[in-house]
């Protein structure tokens, strides 16, 4: 065990000769794939939840396509499925980003986050009392000052609970990464398995870092609803 | 039929080549595995979730660690932990025995092993859903000279299902897709099964995107029979909201 942990300490944390690997790989997944999906998917959430259907279906259609498929069959469409196709190896452009596994990787992931986001999103949105946004537009607020200023804060805020699930979930999903050759965590526990045959070690190893990013980020979750959602609390 | 559908489409130039029977096999084990998933995850979630509200510390010490432990690891990382030092410990076990080796089935040890992942996910949500039956009922029962078993069965159990059902129905979609993860542990599910005849015939993208095209079948039929369930189970209440 002590072996294990003095060989593969540093693949495990953060870098493996000159690549970057294990945790540091996790993290850089999630928050890339985070950040774009978080992105996207405010502009889609209004969209999800507008009147006008030629919107709104678009939106719909996306969200029951990648919520409804497994994120590891995404990811090997993404990775080997375009890939295969000889129009996109023709385009140079195209073949450069795919050829690369981490741009895959975080393409899937991103467009699967992005899809469970946004149905977040929406949900705070519809969710949205009335009487706040007849205030607003008695005010005057119209168009997207409304949604910038009334709307989205108050929707963001009451969404932090399911956005910190979700964060919780996509740390999880991203151990497929490995299987496109991504050096994450569990990459590591599977070399460190293969090569020293200390399997419930290595893994053990994995599954104990795992959980320690998952209680920070529950923990950061917490103080973050602290701050930002403490007028929900019960009445004094 | 779907040759003839590719054909209607124009997309003649993509064929099952011959690859139909096995995908519907992948298919029918994707669907096995995860009802006999479900199967031993809510055997498990209902003794969690009992374990759990016990006054007994005994009892609810572990099964909160067994919930926060498994819901804090990824799936996949206890799915290989699981799956591997399985095989390692019976084979020390048989060695140490002087039995001869006993392979595990793959099939057996992915129910096995995502059963008890998801299980943990059960627990919560009936420990949730009993709470939130009113304790008059249980008092009620209790008044009537109900035993402990006919209690559970009558009164707490088609309460419960109420508040359990968008639980049961959003766990059952994740274990849907958690069994893609199973190829990766080599059982011929429905992705592996894709992968190959992709593989073979130089298709991997249509193959690939089929199989998507199945999953999404799969969880909109499901969706459909969930709603069908809520509507069962909501049988003389009423809903303030909505």
């Amino acid at each position: 065990m002590i072996e294990l942990l003095q060989q593969y300490w540093q693949p495990f944390l953060f870098r493996d000769g000159n690549h970057i690997t294990g945790l540091a790989m996790t993290l850089w997944l999630l928050s890339a794939s985070l950040f774009f999906g978080f992105m996207m998917s405010i502009p889609l959430s209004i969209a999800r939840v507008s009147t006008n259907a030629l919107v709104r279906w678009p939106v719909q259609f996306y969200t029951y396509l990648f919520r409804g498929t497994p994120l590891y069959i995404q990811l090997l469409i993404c990775y080997t499925g375009i890939y295969s196709i000889a129009a996109v190896r023709a385009q140079p452009m195209l073949d450069a980003f795919f050829r690369d596994a981490l741009n895959c990787t975080i393409l899937a992931f991103t467009l699967s986050t992005c899809a469970y986001t946004t149905e977040i999103f929406a949900g705070a949105i519809r969710s949205m009392n009335h009487g706040e946004v007849e205030a607003a537009k008695a005010y005057g607020l119209r168009g997207w000052k409304l949604y910038a200023y009334i709307i989205m804060p108050s929707a963001l805020r009451r969404s932090l609970p399911n956005y910190s699930n979700e964060v919780i979930l996509m740390l999880h999903a991203t151990t497929v990464a490995f299987t496109a050759t991504v050096p994450d965590i569990l990459k590591v526990a599977r070399d460190a398995n293969s090569a020293t045959f200390m399997t419930f070690q290595s893994f053990g190893v994995a599954a104990v870092i795992y959980l320690a990013v998952t209680f920070s980020l529950v923990g950061l979750f917490r103080l973050a609803e602290r701050r930002w959602l403490s007028f929900l609390g019960p009445a004094h | 039929m779907l040759e003839k559908l590719l054909q209607i489409l124009g997309l003649s130039g993509f064929s099952l080549k011959g690859f139909g029977p096995l995908l519907l096999q992948g298919s029918w084990m994707t669907i096995k595995l995860s009802f006999l998933c479900l199967l031993v995850s809510v055997v498990l979630g209902l003794i969690g979730a009992s374990a759990k509200l016990s006054k007994l510390a005994l009892l609810r010490i572990p099964a909160q660690a067994y919930t926060t432990l498994i819901r804090g690891v990824p799936d996949l990382v206890l799915m290989l932990l699981i799956y591997y030092s399985l095989q390692t410990w019976l084979t020390s076990l048989t060695e140490a025995l002087g039995w001869e080796y006993i392979e595990i089935n793959p099939f057996g040890a992915g129910v096995i092993t995502l059963g008890f992942i998801y299980g943990a996910y059960f627990t919560e949500t009936f420990r949730g859903a009993i709470l939130a039956v009113p304790r008059g009922q249980m008092e009620a029962a209790t008044a009537y000279g109900l035993s402990r078993a006919q209690r559970f069965r009558f009164v707490v159990f088609p309460q419960m299902m109420r508040f359990a059902l968008p639980g049961i129905g959003n766990n059952w979609m994740v274990i849907l897709k958690a069994t893609a993860l199973v190829s990766i542990i080599g059982l011929a599910d429905l992705v592996k099964v894709a992968q190959d005849a992709g593989k073979s015939s130089y298709q991997l993208f249509f193959f690939l995107v089929l199989a998507a095209l199945i999953y999404l079948l799969i969880t909109t039929v499901s969706n459909y029979v969930l709603h069908r369930l809520q509507i069962l189970y909501a049988a003389g209440t009423r809903e303030a909201v909505r």
